[in-house]
């Protein structure tokens, strides 16, 4: 890591904690930075306590978290599949997901459980994962990533006509709130959400940033990667699988959250290249940051009303994209 | 860094056979030599003879049907690939950046082999680094993206990032395809520089018969997969069998000197199709 990088992640860092005191400040009852400062630190009057660390924070915390999740995974696609169009959806994790959750949904089973909405959403997303590589497997001898691409995009399609078909016997109240979970939100946020998925995301994210080398090489192509001394197979199935569970933990606890796996990695690409060992730490702080300023709006901007993140990160992310893109092109 | 005593082979193949998957004939059959350390070995042979196949095979990205290739007395395929990383600087061929990188980016990940999972570049990286930018005469172009680079420059890229390896061996395939008579010759006496000076053995593929003829200490000559002649280039380019194997008509005279090429063969291809002797030329 040079100091440069260093600092670049550092900026980056503060600004995730800007936006973080932001967010928690922002909301139906607006709090003063001083109050937040208070009741974070354990002090400050009870209600503002409560808002704070029980019901701001989490919800905080979870989008960084799944922020950061999407935007590594995508950067992660991105080098294994040699593909810039690629993002976290791509492989047919976020349609098996979603056969799972509007299942739940249709046969009523989160009116009962509310855990079983995720859950059902996390089995399908596993099932996609398992599916798409054991299809890749048989069509290519290896792991040919092109055909997993293709494996991946058919699978996906194969889950949304099957979305269509279970939504046309859905009442249209289930019809409903599976459209909204689909569009993802942070709504039901808890401490014990934020802190399972935590514990879940640490050591997949940790692992993926140590294989940014091998992914530099990956990126450069196959040959190059093996000749400069990587196990490139193994490299490959790890990249996947891992990137493809921090995917599947994401959609569970929140819905699908489109763009932020796409644009985040490359405007971070954009504005200080494609050199991993910066990309990767760099889209994880960015992606949390972007998701968390998104997530404020979609609570705050229509309020009392929620809107569906999904969109919000669309109607920010994609304008904020093309400035930068246009930016560069210059 | 040399693993090898001065008899051991850098490289040496025994009755390497190999067949692509469907394929109806092996790529390569009966395919046997030895590259003594310090030389440059160049591989030559019309378009399909099984050249970088034989690189390939060579450094162990494919696996032979039959047959041995030993790098240092050993088994390629016994070898880590960090150990051979650390050993061989190879310039592949038609390299496609999925995303844009700068020229020192691809040169630093000449070092990775020798840095592991979490080790950090030090003084030694850095000198590599800076030190092979300068002996392919790319430190200019440092910081600008390799898909911006003119074709001579982007190879003179990639041979830096093999240098950045420290290896004691190199291999290029084809490394002046399409690069014009300066940049070729520029590619050469590096290669020649990196032999002489830095003991390095060099295993290239080329197209280039002169070049290699001037250049090279042995050559293999390959037809369809099978050695048609190998040794010193004097003995490898004569006139039947550069007939015989690239089904052309072709003059082999002597390079006139001045310089330390003088005498080395150099072959003109003649004009006008060539009937070989049973006139089962091939139309072109």
């Amino acid at each position: 890591m040079t100091a440069r990088n260093a600092v670049r992640l550092l900026s980056l860092a503060l600004l995730l904690a800007a936006a973080l005191m932001a967010s928690i400040a922002f909301g139906a009852a607006e709090l003063p930075l001083r109050a937040v400062i208070d009741a974070l630190s354990g002090g400050g009057e009870e209600t503002t306590r409560t808002i704070v660390v029980n019901l701001r924070l989490p919800r905080a915390v979870l989008a960084i978290l799944v922020g950061g999740a999407l935007g590594l995974a995508g950067a992660v696609f991105q080098a294994l599949l040699r593909n810039p169009l690629a993002e976290p959806y791509v492989l047919g994790v976020s349609g098996g997901a979603a056969v799972g959750a509007v299942a739940a949904v249709v046969l009523g089973w989160n009116l009962r459980a509310p855990w079983s909405l995720p859950l059902a959403a996390l089995s399908g997303a596993l099932f996609a994962i398992i599916l798409v590589l054991r299809i890749a497997a048989r069509a290519a001898r290896g792991f040919d990533t092109r055909v997993l691409l293709l494996a991946g995009v058919v699978v996906g399609a194969f889950f949304h006509a099957v979305i269509l078909l279970l939504l046309t016997f859905a009442t249209a109240e289930a019809y409903r709130s599976a459209g909204f979970w689909m569009m993802g939100s942070f709504a039901a946020a808890d401490w014990s959400a934020a802190l399972l998925l935590a514990a879940y995301l640490a050591p997949a994210i940790a692992v993926l940033l140590m294989m940014a080398r091998p992914l530099n090489l990956l990126a450069v192509g196959e040959e190059t990667a093996l000749y400069l001394g990587t196990r490139v197979e193994r490299v490959k199935l790890a990249s996947y699988l891992i990137a493809s569970l921090l995917v599947a933990a994401g959609v569970a606890v929140s819905g699908v959250i489109g763009f932020v796996g796409l644009i985040v990695p490359h405007g971070v690409r954009l504005m200080w290249g494609s050199d991993h060992q910066l990309l990767l730490p760099a889209s994880v702080l960015a992606g949390g940051g972007f998701l968390l300023v998104a997530d404020t709006v979609a609570r705050t901007a229509a309020a009392p009303a929620e809107l569906p993140v999904g969109v919000v990160t669309a109607l920010v992310g994609v304008p904020l994209f093309i400035v930068l893109l246009t930016r560069r092109a210059v | 860094m040399s693993d090898a005593g001065n008899d051991t082979p850098v490289f040496e193949v025994r009755e390497l056979r190999f067949r692509y998957e469907g394929a109806a004939r092996p790529a390569l059959d009966e395919v046997s030599l030895q590259v003594a350390a310090g030389d440059l070995y160049a591989i030559i042979g019309p378009n399909g003879s099984g050249k970088s196949t034989l690189l390939k095979l060579l450094l162990g990205a494919l696996k032979p049907e039959g047959g041995d290739v030993f790098y240092s007395g050993r088994r390629v395929a016994d070898w880590s690939r960090r150990a051979l990383a650390q050993r061989i600087g190879v310039v592949p061929q038609g390299e496609e950046m999925a995303f844009p990188i700068t020229v020192r980016e691809m040169v630093a990940m000449g070092r990775y082999p020798h840095l592991g999972v979490l080790g950090r570049a030090g003084a030694e990286d850095r000198d590599a680094i800076e030190e092979a930018m300068q002996r392919c005469d790319v430190t200019e172009l440092a910081e600008r993206p390799i898909s911006r680079l003119s074709g001579g420059e982007r190879q003179r890229a990639l041979i830096a990032r093999a240098l950045a390896q420290r290896p004691a061996t190199l291999v290029l395939d084809e490394p002046t395809v399409s690069l014009d008579i300066r940049h070729e010759m520029e590619i050469f006496e590096l290669l020649a520089q990196v032999t002489a000076r830095d003991r390095v053995t060099v295993v290239l593929v080329t197209h280039h018969l002169n070049l290699a003829a001037r250049y090279a200490d042995r050559l293999l000559l390959l037809d369809r997969g099978t050695p048609a002649a190998e040794g010193a280039p004097a003995e490898v380019l004569s006139c039947e069998t550069i007939e015989r194997v690239y089904q052309w008509a072709v003059m082999v005279g002597a390079h006139p000197g001045p310089g330390p090429d003088a005498g080395a063969p150099q072959i003109t291809p003649l004009a006008g199709r060539h009937e070989n002797e049973g006139g089962s030329g091939q139309t072109r």
